[in-house]
């Protein structure tokens, strides 16, 4: 029996979201009295054995460049093997992009119940249930799963990352080869930011800020914050910002620890993709804006007069 | 060429969200369905654009869900679709939903298969991917743009930071995002075919669910809001450095 962790790389780096996913795996090990094992598709230019301080033992690298790229297919079967293979009780991954490809092809291939989107570590009190958001952001829904083998995706920024001592012992993986069928062919990074999808803080703007020209004062603050830039659903669409940058519920959902909301007035579709932040502040001259309501901190103010004494004050804290 | 599109009802985005029966059960009462806005707006709409380009192009919908759900069925088919099937199940375990469908995409031997990214109640996220693997035929996810030349798809799909641009052959299943299409509102002449498209019921296939909702909880409140007043920014500043611990 163990704790299989599947571990995300991108270019052969492994991702922030997987050493959440390292933390909780290895935390479950510890709660049902087996141990943590990891495992790893694709070729890493990354210091595996030291993974170990995240309180796996154990990484089995399956160091083939044919999965370097997600393809969900290849990535299932192969995890499916390995994890048969060593009688792997609980699978975890991050429902970060690459989980919500492969943890449902793994849950059908292994007949194994699938909680997506998990907040919290599972209660094995009476059975095997796990929480996750619902309802986008509104409720929470305790899962339980009926199935021997059980996987759980954990939502990203939903559990702390803790590091310890330890290095893990790397053991080199074969296994069948499994060709991929979807082919990458080129990559479009936007460079020079934070990812939306792993910032820990986002600076997020819309209408209030009146056009396109104004977003000097957002990407400064947001670089001083080593945050990523959003902005609502008005914005995107006036192509004012770009639409990877649109949060809420039709665009993308995140849960970074601040949420800076800078002339939006928080529109119940917009709170739908943002209100799994931990923190919420809210620059809005209208002090009737629903959006006060879901914020953890305000400034009735313009937003023209109240960013750039932001901007000062946080230089002033970082001594620039 | 076959294209099924995947369609889920959900509660209206503004929906209040509240419990009953011991907090087991989602309250119904007074909700207003909606199309799960993936499933309609990036999934069936690009279906849809593909058969305007292709007009030979069949696209049948697919929904799994009681009687209720057939508003909601017919509200696609006003926008476009030839024939819907709805399997008659209320089931929440997504293995069960994906078993279903995949039931219907073999006897129909789609070429497509399209699904929303997530349905905005569960947010499962999950379809898609089993829908796949039970079917045995690769799996796109988060795509934000779909280009199709024979039986040869161009498909970009969202990575962390970026686009990435994949090539993969039919049959396939895909899971739509913001990109793939822009929304449409359905036309007086679609609302009337509508009515008339055939709409078949079919009964679920046995399956065991692999999950079930044990309860269902409302998250914490919200404290309410600290406000600061906008002459005194640095206060802000120093709340959230030193209070909130974020920055």
């Amino acid at each position: 029996m163990s704790v299989l962790i599947f571990i995300d790389q991108s270019e052969g780096r492994i991702k922030k979201t997987s050493y959440e996913a390292l933390t909780y795996g290895a935390k479950v090990a510890e709660q049902i009295g087996t141990e943590a094992i990891g495992v790893l598709l694709g070729t890493s230019s990354d210091e595996l054995a030291a993974l170990g301080k995240y309180g796996v033992k154990k990484i089995h690298h399956v160091a083939d460049a044919n999965l370097n790229h997600l393809d969900a297919q290849a990535y299932a079967a192969v995890l499916a093997e390995i994890a048969t293979n060593l009688g792997a009780a609980v699978i975890v991954v991050s429902n970060n992009l690459t989980g919500k490809a492969v943890a449902p092809r793994l849950s059908a291939r292994l007949k194994a119940g699938l909680v997506s989107g998990a907040n919290a570590l599972p209660d094995t009190s009476n059975g095997f249930t796990v929480r996750k958001g619902v309802f986008s952001g509104k409720g929470y829904a305790h899962i339980s799963i009926h199935t021997p083998v059980k996987i759980i995706a954990l939502s990203p920024n939903s559990y702390e990352t803790r590091s310890g001592e330890g290095t893990a012992e790397v053991v080199p993986a074969t296994t069948a080869a499994v060709a991929s069928k979807v082919k990458v062919v080129s990559t479009q990074k936007i460079t020079g930011q934070v990812p939306l999808s792993e910032a820990e803080r986002v600076v997020s703007g819309g209408r209030g800020l009146k056009g396109p020209e104004n977003w000097g004062m957002i990407e400064e603050l947001a670089g001083l914050l080593d945050a990523g830039t959003a902005c609502s659903r008005a914005v995107a669409d006036a192509h004012w910002r770009p639409h990877h940058e649109h949060v809420g519920q039709t665009g993308g959902s995140i849960a970074p620890n601040l949420y800076l909301a800078i002339g939006i007035s928080g529109a119940i579709q917009h709170l739908a993709g943002v209100n799994r932040s931990k923190v919420i502040v809210v620059i809005n001259k209208d002090p009737e804006a629903p959006f006060f309501k879901a914020a953890d901190y305000g400034i009735v103010g313009d937003a023209f007069d109240v960013v750039p004494k932001m901007i000062a004050e946080v230089k002033k804290l970082k001594g620039i | 060429m076959k294209i099924l599109v995947c369609i889920s009802k959900t509660p209206d985005t503004t929906a209040k969200i509240a419990f009953t029966d011991n907090n087991t059960k989602f309250a119904t009462e007074g909700v207003q369905w909606i199309i799960n806005p993936y499933d309609e707006w990036y999934a069936l709409v690009r279906a849809i654009e593909l058969k305007e380009k292709d007009p030979s192009t069949i696209i049948h919908l697919v929904t799994v869900g009681s009687a209720d759900a057939e508003p909601i069925i017919r509200k696609a088919l006003a926008l476009g679709g030839d024939e819907a099937i709805r399997i008659n199940s209320d089931s929440s375990d997504s293995y069960t939903i994906a078993y279903q469908i995949a039931e219907i995409a073999r006897q129909g031997a789609y070429d497509l298969i399209f699904t929303g990214k997530e349905t905005i109640d569960y947010n499962g996220s999950s379809i898609g991917g089993m829908l796949a693997e039970l079917l045995d035929i690769p799996f796109v996810s988060l795509a934000t743009k779909f280009e199709l030349n024979g039986t040869a798809a161009t498909i970009n799909r969202e990575i962390e930071g970026g686009e990435e641009t994949c090539e993969a052959n039919l049959p396939l299943v895909v899971s739509c995002q913001k990109g793939m299409a822009e929304q449409r509102i359905p036309n007086m002449k679609g609302i009337m075919s509508a009515r008339t498209k055939p709409l078949k019921v079919t009964e679920p296939v046995a399956v065991e669910a692999l999950t079930s909702v044990a309860s269902f909880e409302l998250p914490p409140a919200k404290a309410g809001v600290k406000l600061v007043d906008a002459e005194n920014v640095a206060e802000l500043v120093r709340l959230l450095k030193e209070e909130a611990k974020v920055i």
